[in-house]
């Protein structure tokens, strides 16, 4: 693709880049041309501060004692609408947080509000006019608004994008995708990088599926071909059918980590 | 647009190694699995570093070619669809050789100071 390009000269020109010349020749392009050019070795993880926030976020849930699940999910799949669910089923048996994610509003915060749960709201606007997704920072910041140590589980709201937050360790110990089946049977495969990542995949809204044309069998084998070994819960957060399943998955996560953690002292 | 978001972590780190001298080119190596868009990602670059003095800092974007190993039959072969399975016989026994790159592979840095 063409490149601006603007010399010290005050000349300015484009030109396309192709991968056959060697890039120690800068040549003419180079605005330097009194220095020699060295090749500096990175091989480095573009996300490695992420990465490395992350650990530190997860470091800090578990000496805390806090289990957290990154639930992701498209616009509308119905992720708060599942917590909403899940904060009532789980009732005072779990001390749970919720760490909400949203471009902007507080309105998924509110709707969570009076349920026993500590909520701190992450408004990712501040980032470049709002960010499509959570990253390890943004979540740092909001645990510093929760009491780890007096909760046992923690529900990240990520951002709705079916794209972005698949790419953002955030510290979590699982990942959670929420997908409809009113989005059709074909997104495993539009959105590999999203369904490959989820530990579990919730299918909600299914007492639509005697109003839809959706072919299960289809999206699940789309589903395998992209994860063979995730979790699959069926339910709907409108009529809480199949909820006590994906209570259950949870419940299961918070034992196994309360395990660990007393094999480990 | 996680373009943005990577843009500003290659710049970073990008700045982070250079110090204060000039960096010509940089080049980042991106997986075919990671659904990240090229011009996006050109797109993003030129913006974040129009106007700083990494204004004529080149980005090349190396494609990395998602490749499995077949248990069954041996076979290494590249995936164009992201399904899990080897292009050879099919088998859905497959290890992922390569694919999920995201990584700042080297940069060229100028002697002297920006």
């Amino acid at each position: 693709m063409g490149r601006f390009h603007r010399h010290t000269d005050g000349t300015e020109h484009t030109h396309d880049h192709h991968h056959d010349h060697d890039h120690r020749d800068v040549g003419d392009h180079s605005g330097y041309a009194e220095t020699g050019v060295s090749r500096v070795a990175v091989l480095e993880s573009i996300l490695s501060e992420n990465d490395r926030v992350a650990d530190a976020n997860r470091e800090d849930l578990v000496a805390g004692g806090v289990w957290a699940v990154n639930i992701m999910s498209s616009p509308g799949a119905g992720k708060t609408a599942l917590l909403k669910r899940t904060l009532v089923a789980l009732g005072e048996e779990v001390r749970v947080g919720v760490l909400e994610g949203d471009i902007a509003t507080s309105l998924d915060a509110d709707e969570l509000g009076g349920l026993g749960a500590a909520i701190s709201l992450v408004n990712t606007s501040a980032g470049f006019g709002g960010e499509c997704h959570l990253d390890a920072v943004m979540v740092r910041s909001g645990l510093t608004r929760l009491p780890l140590d007096q909760l046992d589980l923690l529900l990240i709201e990520n951002v709705g994008n079916l794209v972005c937050p698949a790419e953002f360790d955030v510290g979590q110990h699982a990942r959670a995708m929420v997908y409809a089946v009113t989005e059709g049977e074909e997104k495993p495969l539009k959105y590999p990088v999203m369904f490959r990542a989820a530990d579990v995949v919730v299918v909600n809204k299914v007492d639509l599926l005697p109003h839809l044309d959706f072919d299960l069998d289809l999206f699940l084998s789309n589903l395998r071909a992209i994860n063979p070994t995730a979790t699959v819960i069926q339910l709907s957060a409108r009529t809480g059918e199949g909820v006590d399943e994906w209570c259950t998955w949870l419940r299961q996560h918070l034992v196994s980590a309360d395990q660990a953690s007393a094999s480990r002292t | 647009m996680h373009e943005l978001s990577l843009g500003q972590a290659i710049l970073d780190h990008t700045l982070a190694r250079a110090g204060d001298r000039p960096v010509r080119c940089v080049e980042v190596r991106i997986g075919h699995l990671r659904q990240v868009v090229p011009d996006s990602l050109q797109f993003a670059w030129e913006m974040l570093t129009e106007s700083t003095d990494l204004a004529d800092c080149e980005l090349v974007i190396e494609h990395v070619p998602a490749v499995v190993h077949c248990n069954a039959c041996g076979a290494d072969t590249t995936l164009d669809l992201p399904v899990l399975a080897c292009a050879a016989c099919e088998d859905m026994g497959v290890e992922l050789r390569s694919g999920e790159e995201l990584e700042l592979a080297w940069i060229d840095v100028a002697e002297g100071a920006r």
